[in-house]
């Protein structure tokens, strides 16, 4: 019984440099090469050039791991985006963590009282960098249909960088709100939020144990 | 302040914090000898921030190892000052004040507001109207019960019953939108009735969703009523006697999975309930699994209370004819002074309400909601007092879970289906 | 609801404790004396009104006494509701608590004393339920301003950022 061995790594280096110039393996009938301009589109097809930090923003901007916080009215119509028909995990948020260590999207989704400010305060300090806030709903951007004294609105407290308006914003709303975070990341990963809000030097500092 | 230095904390911040350890009862200890003796109780914090608190409830627990001494909640945290807002606008500007409040139920805390408010101004609401109201208010009913249900599985662990649900409610909303033109805090309902008639899709759309709605209900009774963990998880656990549920207040499913059928539907029919015929599910024990299967029977009579009123659905208006009370129709606007001066009349200022107080409850998908106005004769109202059912119901939290696991309490918040902004308010 | 001539009667039978009976839109309300409220209640109670439905308050401003609360009971067997209301003055905000007898009065009471500053005599943990603990003032009151803040609009950051320095 014959067993197929695979070539020595060499000769397999060797075959799919040639595969890559567009030639066949030894032994059968081999093509014409590719050469020059062909070669190159050939190449320029197959293979992409980025930089790292570009990269790296496309990464993050299509897995973010939003924090599932919800607080009142908002939060129903957030299920509403994870579920079946406005599917969330088409984008790859299906990941919604518990704790805020391990997130770093929080959708503010609902009402923001005076007792729960510091505790979303908390929570935001909580999460890793670089971590995005959307405001989603009229009460936590600005004050919504009750201005009165048991709310706050979101931007006192903690930076935001999303506003999504509405009362409740339906879920697509919703959707283009993170969508088009997603977009700002991949463009533009540092929103320049730690200047204008005088907050630079207030990352979590790599502990040293 | 020096590093090594403790902030001086108020005694609110002080009791905040997260983990309190104290040495149990020396009673306590010469009773179970058997036991070690340096056994402590720990008091763990259910921050307002937890998965399975169904919205910012804060929890106390005091633990005996598993075993749940002693619960203390602490709300407040979505406290919005609905009813402070309300007294500050006009009668009509408050049904969407007064919506947001228990949010899963938009439409019932409209009919509790707007029944008040009708029952002081002496108003009659047309039979259109009426059933239009009913058939709003069991949807809702059935969109609430969906969403316990699909929480609720997601804390015992059954995730694609969440999004089955989701699913279904998916259909409710669409024919939210169609009717009033929100999925959500629909400002449908009006003082008088309803803002305006179904649309002409409605209600072969509603047929669809009605044929399809008492299947799917089926559908989850099949995977979830013989499943061995939620039998294991459900069963049994945290029962509470009707005695015990009626001193403290509780009504709604709780109450009739204790075995009391009180249903204001039936007792103090409103809204023309008395013209449909309906069952109410009722337990026998009294524990999680009961109240499970109560609110899934709930859904099917729903069902059937919604196609009796489409059955039965009169024609004539849907809201009531008195000018100085509802607005008038458009057409009219460029014909009648009158109708111009009503319009203009209500809509910058407001109807006015004679003095007098009124409390008007209704049975919501969570036990009886109440709405309290007191009117002192101006076209904004004094005082509006929402009782909501979840607040009452919250306070026999303590009285179920206790002597149970962490895990059978986590089950029982599921089934006590508290909705924070209505405890908030 | 009892009808006028069934609310009068137990007006009678309570004797000194109630002050006034209105008769309202078909539904009864007995104004009493604060410091019989308990007595009231479990009057009431031996009547059949043993469901306990609200116990809410109410600023009367600028009537005096201001501050009110009401009881709505509810009779399950006969299908009756029955509303008792007391007031009292805000130098004297004393009411004695029922949570002995109707359990159902223990957060509902919290928020009355949170939001009007009704002090409420033995009952076992009054402190803030809706508010935080260390909030001072009681909002539901009328004097009360609502409150609110101004919204920040993007367009005025840059005025909203000096103005904080």
């Amino acid at each position: 019984m014959e067993v197929k061995r695979q070539p020595a790594l060499r000769v397999r280096e060797l075959n799919a440099h040639q595969l890559l110039r567009g030639g066949e393996l030894e032994g059968a009938n081999r093509p014409a090469r590719l050469e020059g301009e062909e070669l190159e589109e050939y190449v320029q097809e197959r293979v992409l050039l980025t930089t790292l930090d570009k990269t790296v923003a496309w990464a993050r901007s299509n897995s973010f791991f939003p924090l599932g916080f919800g607080l009142a009215c908002c939060a129903m119509e957030q299920f509403h985006a994870a579920g079946p028909r406005m599917d969330i995990a088409r984008f790859g948020f299906e990941a919604f963590r518990a704790s805020p260590r391990q997130a770093d999207l929080i959708i503010l989704a609902g009402r923001v009282s005076i007792k729960m400010a510091p505790i979303i305060r908390k929570l935001y300090d909580q999460m890793l960098e670089p971590k995005w806030a959307i405001s989603m709903g009229a009460c936590c951007s600005s004050m919504g249909v009750f201005n009165n004294y048991a709310l706050v609105p979101a931007d006192k407290f903690m930076p935001v960088d999303l506003h999504v308006p509405g009362c409740p914003p339906r879920p697509e709303a919703l959707m283009h709100g993170i969508l088009k975070l997603r977009k700002l990341v991949q463009d533009d990963p540092d929103m320049g939020w730690r200047e204008r809000y005088e907050a630079v030097g207030t990352e979590e500092a790599p502990s040293d144990v | 302040m020096t590093p090594g230095e403790q902030p001086t904390l108020s005694e609110y911040r002080r009791r905040e914090q997260s983990i309190t350890l104290s040495p149990l009862d020396e009673q306590a200890e010469r009773e179970e000898s058997a036991q070690d003796a340096t056994q402590e109780l720990l008091t763990l914090n259910f921050g307002p921030h937890h998965p399975a608190t169904h919205g910012v409830l804060r929890l106390l627990v005091t633990l005996q190892g598993e075993v749940v001494r002693d619960i203390k909640p602490i709300i407040g945290y979505v406290h919005t000052g609905i009813e402070k807002t309300a007294e500050d606008k006009a009668y009509w500007k408050v049904i969407p004040i007064v919506e947001r409040m228990d949010y899963l139920s938009y439409y019932f805390n409209a009919m509790a507001y707007c029944g008040a408010v009708e029952t002081l101004l002496e108003v009659q609401v047309p039979t259109r109207g009426q059933y239009l109201r009913v058939i709003h208010l069991e949807l809702n009913r059935i969109a609430s019960h969906l969403i316990w249900l699909g929480t609720s599985a997601l804390d015992l662990g059954a995730v694609s019953i969440f999004l089955y649900c989701l699913r279904e409610r998916e259909l409710i909303l669409d024919l939210f939108e169609m009717s009033s033109g929100a999925r959500m805090h629909t400002r449908y309902f009006q003082v008088g009735g309803v803002i305006d008639d179904i649309p002409s899709g409605f209600e072969r759309r509603l047929r669809e969703f009605l044929k399809v709605m008492p299947g799917r209900a089926d559908e989850y009774g099949a995977i979830l009523n013989s499943n061995q963990i939620v039998l294991e998880r459900l069963r049994g656990t945290c029962p509470l006697d009707a005695d015990t549920l009626l001193s403290l207040g509780v009504t709604g499913p709780l109450l009739r999975a204790a075995g009391n059928p009180w249903d204001l539907r039936k007792a103090t029919p409103y809204s023309s309930y008395e013209d449909f015929q309906f069952k109410i599910p009722v337990g026998t024990v009294g524990d999680n699994y009961d109240r499970y299967r109560c609110r899934v029977a709930e859904i099917k009579e729903s069902v059937r209370i919604i196609e009796q009123a489409l059955d039965g659905l009169p024609e004539g208006p849907y809201v009531s004819p008195d000018r100085k009370v509802a607005l008038p129709p458009r057409h009219e606007l460029s014909t009648s002074m009158e109708a111009l001066i009503h319009h203009f009349k209500l809509v910058t200022e407001g109807f006015r309400v004679p003095p007098g107080e009124v409390y008007y409850a209704i049975e919501s998908p969570r036990g009886e909601l109440g709405c309290f106005v007191r009117s002192d004769g101006s076209s904004k109202p004094a005082r509006v007092h929402m009782r909501d059912p979840s607040f009452v119901n919250l306070q026999a939290l303590s009285h179920m879970a206790e002597g149970g696991y962490i895990a059978d309490m986590i089950a029982t918040v599921a089934m006590l289906d508290p909705i924070l902004g209505g405890i908030d308010r | 609801m009892p009808d006028a001539t069934g609310l009068e009667l137990l007006a009678q039978e309570l004797g000194d404790a109630t002050l006034e009976t209105v008769y309202f839109r078909e539904r009864a309300t007995l104004v009493v004396d604060p410091a019989t409220i308990r007595t009231v209640l479990s009057a009431l109670r031996a009547k059949g009104y043993a469901f306990l439905a609200s116990v809410h308050g109410v600023d009367h401003y600028p009537d005096e006494p201001r501050l009110g609360v009401v009881y709505e009971l509810l009779d399950m067997s006969r299908v009756d509701r029955v509303t008792v209301k007391l007031r009292v003055p805000t130098d004297a905000p004393h009411v004695e608590s029922v949570v002995a007898d109707w359990p159902t009065a223990d957060h509902q009471e919290r928020e009355i004393y949170d939001m009007f500053g009704v002090v409420f005599d033995g009952h076992p943990d009054l402190r803030r339920i809706l508010m935080p603990e260390d909030y001072e003032g009681h909002p539901q009151r009328r004097d009360f301003p609502v409150g609110g803040e101004p919204v920040i609009f993007t367009r005025d950051e840059t005025k909203w950022l000096e103005a904080r320095e």
